[in-house]
């Protein structure tokens, strides 16, 4: 076991500073039921483990004995901040495995919940993160912004938290008569309130003293390491997957892809909230082109795909969120294996924190925005 | 309005003397002993209610400065809550932990309010008898007291029997510590104006030496922005609150605590803030003056006019402290004690430097000064007009300028010294050193528990 290996008393040899401090599953600033062990050294950490598992609920193991249309709801659970689009990342693996066409109108208005829910993510994790560093007055106008988008989900897909948004083959519902002003209305507001956050943190000097130079990643190392997401981009990798292999609706758009530039915690700040606004940009183009016709494709009451597997990934709010469906024509899957995005990149987690302060593990955890669901399943 | 001063003396009133049934000269027993007591006792139970008050604005503030409403349900407005957090507090079970060292986690958090309290007295709450002992040392009573608070914070660290109570104890104060080293020198500018210890005798200073008597905070603004910083250094108050933060996990000195115990430490840490703010306010503020309150004949009415001054000043002070808090991140425990001591004490000691070579230069030119800003009068020296001005530009434009650029130079050297880098380098040497020993000693190979 890591822990046992962590405290062996050769370890403890010389130094009978170190110390081993448990930031247990019970923690205000681990996101949920992390486990995270350090070996300390006065304040300085020399030693991470992450103990994880608290939360793994077997969705792996239930997608090998439901219908691909029951699976669905489970995938909302994984990432339960951003659960709009983890049911796109699986719906549209099962739609590649039964090649099925979604309409146009479909794929427009998934990306338009996609990005919202994304800046919904994205509003969450600035809150917490503030929050963890001492700004809690960020977290309440976070929350405020978010409320007006899960209220617009509220009011499309009948849920605000676990949406189940999506369907095999397009959605169940057409958007309903105000949805494109709400959504106008809420772009409207959503720059000034960034705007807010942006004067609250940007150049504020504590902020930057507990930010930049924390956590930093090569971008060498986040690529070996796996890392997807605003950790990659911060570190100066341009891949963004709705770019390099773009689904759904989204070589449609014109967008930028936010990239940092030293690989600190307070360069992936930067990458978010850029992203933020770019998920406003690509909601105005998609409303501005929204096309009529049907929101659902003609797919079979009981979905039996093809024999085959599929590897389907989309860009979810914590990086690269991916299936892996292998399909043996009846109508459960034979395997469903999801990509984690928070689990490889909470890996990274080790190699940001030693040398840093335990104050500093905080902020860090903070930074990679990892949600329990993903990690542990 | 000097006249009226001097009648309002320090003495207890003629209604109390009458009560003790003794003579004006010799009332021993009522200035020494009743009259006391009687303002003890109020200043106490008012202090204290305010206090429980203070936690009740401190929610209204944080929850309109978020956007929403705070507690409204307890009284009208929620006025009645801070009735009920001492109710629930008074009625819940008293743990003292098994191994704890019983006696001292008892006397703990007595010491930490008293020590708190104690400073009450020496603050003048208004003009003559709302100061309850006028003692000619008053600014060094303060800080001398307020020290002994930082006893009950280490003695309930210790007797918690808990190792991270011990530590979050440590760090709170060493921090309270460093910064009230801060706080001891940005005072000392203005005291050289006013040349008196006294806390009454400070608010008398002001009322001539300063422009329109509004007080030193013109004279002194590097003091004023150090004081103010070390004050909430002092005080354990964002942006320096990581020892009691809970995202932090070292839960603080009072985490074994609960019930009316906690409630005790709270409010030393509350009563702690209105001393702190009520001494920035008499120093560098103007204390009870206004411009105007000399408009007032009634000796009575006087007095009563000048606290009701001085509680709106203390107000404005805990209001931008509560503000403060709820709007920045907090600082990192290294962080904050390079601040306490790089910019903080060598700020202190440059702004005592430079007032006294500005105060040096405008004496009058039979002390031997350069400018001749100051003459003369009544025994003490009062800045004229044109010295007002000096030492208004002096203050603004010159000191802190140079002070800032002066400690920046310094620091800056040791901003570019990579903490990060250096402790990874240590890290790495350890590891080194681990394993050559491991090696050396077994003989076999090292095993690696991950990098």
């Amino acid at each position: 076991m890591q822990e046992q290996e962590l405290t062996k008393p050769e370890e403890t040899l010389f130094d009978a500073e170190e110390m081993v401090l448990n930031m247990g599953p019970q923690h205000p600033s681990t996101h949920g039921v992390l486990r995270v062990i350090l070996k300390l050294d006065g304040e300085t950490v020399i030693g991470l483990d992450c103990d994880i598992g608290f939360l793994h609920r077997g969705v792996e193991k239930i997608g090998e004995h439901d219908t691909y249309a029951m699976i669905t709801p489970y995938w909302d659970r994984l990432d339960y901040v951003a659960a709009v689009s983890n049911d796109l990342c699986y719906v549209e693996g099962v739609e590649k495995l039964l090649q099925v066409e979604v309409p146009k109108r479909a794929e427009y208005l998934r990306v338009i919940l996609t990005e919202l829910q994304r800046i919904a993510s994205h509003l969450l994790w600035l809150g917490t993160h503030a929050m963890d560093i001492g700004a809690v007055t960020v977290l309440l106008y976070c929350f405020r912004e978010r409320e007006e988008i899960l209220k617009i989900f509220e009011d499309f897909i009948g849920a605000r938290l676990t949406a189940h948004a999506f369907r095999i083959g397009g959605l169940w519902w057409d958007a309903y008569p105000e949805f494109e002003k709400r959504v106008r209305d809420f772009l409207k507001i959503l720059p000034k309130r960034i705007d807010e956050y942006e004067t609250l943190l940007n150049a504020n000097r504590i902020w930057l003293q507990r930010t930049v130079g924390i956590g930093i990643l090569s971008a060498e190392d986040a690529i070996n390491m796996s890392l997807t997401g605003p950790p990659l981009r911060g570190s100066g990798v341009k891949y963004d997957v709705r770019k390099a292999q773009p689904y759904s609706a989204y070589s449609d758009f014109q967008f930028e892809i936010p990239v940092g530039e030293n690989g600190d915690t307070y360069d992936r700040y930067l990458v978010r909230m850029e992203e933020m606004k770019q998920s406003a940009v690509i909601i105005e183009q998609a409303l501005d082109g929204l096309p009529e016709g049907p929101v659902m494709a003609k797919v079979p009451k009981i979905i039996k795909p093809p024999v085959g597997d599929v590897y389907h990934s989309i860009e979810a709010p914590k990086g690269e969120l991916g299936v892996y469906m292998v399909s043996d024509g009846t109508g459960k899957p034979y395997r469903m294996r999801i990509r984690p995005p928070s689990y490889i990149n909470l890996q990274s987690l080790k190699r940001m924190a030693v040398g840093h302060l335990v104050a500093d593990v905080v902020a860090l955890i903070g930074t990679l925005d990892i949600v329990l669901g993903e990690v542990d399943r | 309005m000097q006249a009226l001063l001097t009648t309002i003396l320090f003495v207890a009133p003629d209604w109390v003397v009458s009560l003790t049934r003794e003579r004006r000269p010799n009332a021993f027993w009522a200035e020494y002993i009743v009259w006391p007591v009687i303002q003890i006792v109020l200043v106490v139970f008012i202090v204290l209610t305010l206090v429980a008050y203070l936690t009740y604005l401190e929610r209204k503030v944080s929850a309109l400065i978020q956007a929403r409403l705070g507690p409204m349900r307890v009284g009208p407005w929620g006025l009645l809550q801070p009735l009920a957090d001492g109710i629930k507090l008074l009625i819940k079970e008293d743990i003292v932990p098994i191994k704890a060292d019983r006696a001292v986690f008892l006397i703990a958090p007595v010491i930490s309010v008293v020590a708190a309290l104690v400073v009450l007295s020496v603050i003048p709450w208004g003009a003559g008898w709302a100061t309850i002992a006028n003692v000619n040392i008053g600014v060094l009573f303060i800080l001398a007291v307020s020290s002994v608070g930082v006893l009950g914070l280490v003695l309930a660290g210790w007797s918690s029997n808990s190792k991270y109570s011990l530590l979050g104890a440590l760090r709170s104060s060493a921090q309270m510590v460093s910064y009230e080293i801060g706080m001891g020198l940005s005072i000392i500018g203005a005291l050289m104006f006013a040349r008196t210890l006294s806390m009454s005798g400070i608010i008398d200073a002001q009322q001539t030496d300063s422009l329109w008597g509004l007080g030193y905070f013109l004279y002194q603004p590097l003091g004023v922005l150090v004081y103010l910083t070390s004050a909430l250094g002092e005080t354990n108050r964002a942006p320096f609150d990581l020892p009691e933060a809970e995202s932090e996990l070292v839960a603080g000195y009072h985490t074994e605590y609960s019930g009316f115990r906690w409630a005790l430490f709270f409010m030393a840490e509350y009563a702690a803030m209105i001393v702190t703010a009520a001494v920035a306010v008499t120093v560098f503020f103007g204390g009870w003056y206004f411009p105007g309150l000399g408009l007032v004949k009634n000796p009575t009415l006087f007095v009563l006019v000048s606290i009701v001054i001085f509680a709106i000043k203390v107000a404005v002070l805990l209001y931008a402290y509560m503000w403060f808090r709820w709007t920045w991140p907090r600082y990192r425990y290294d962080q904050l004690m390079e601040l306490g001591w790089k910019w903080m004490i060598p700020a202190g000691l440059a702004n005592i430097v430079l007032t006294g070579i500005w105060y040096v230069l405008a004496l009058p030119k039979a002390q031997g000064g350069l400018f001749g800003f100051m003459h003369e009068e009544k025994g003490r020296l009062i800045p004229t007009r044109l010295g007002m001005l000096y030492f208004i530009v002096t203050g603004i434009v010159v000191t802190i300028p140079i002070v800032w650029g002066l400690l920046a130079t310094i620091n800056r050297r040791s901003s570019d010294f990579n903490l990060h880098e250096q402790r990874q380098l240590q890290v790495k040497l350890r590891r080194e050193r681990l394993e050559k020993m491991l090696q050396q000693g077994a003989g076999a190979q090292p095993a690696e528990s991950g990098q």
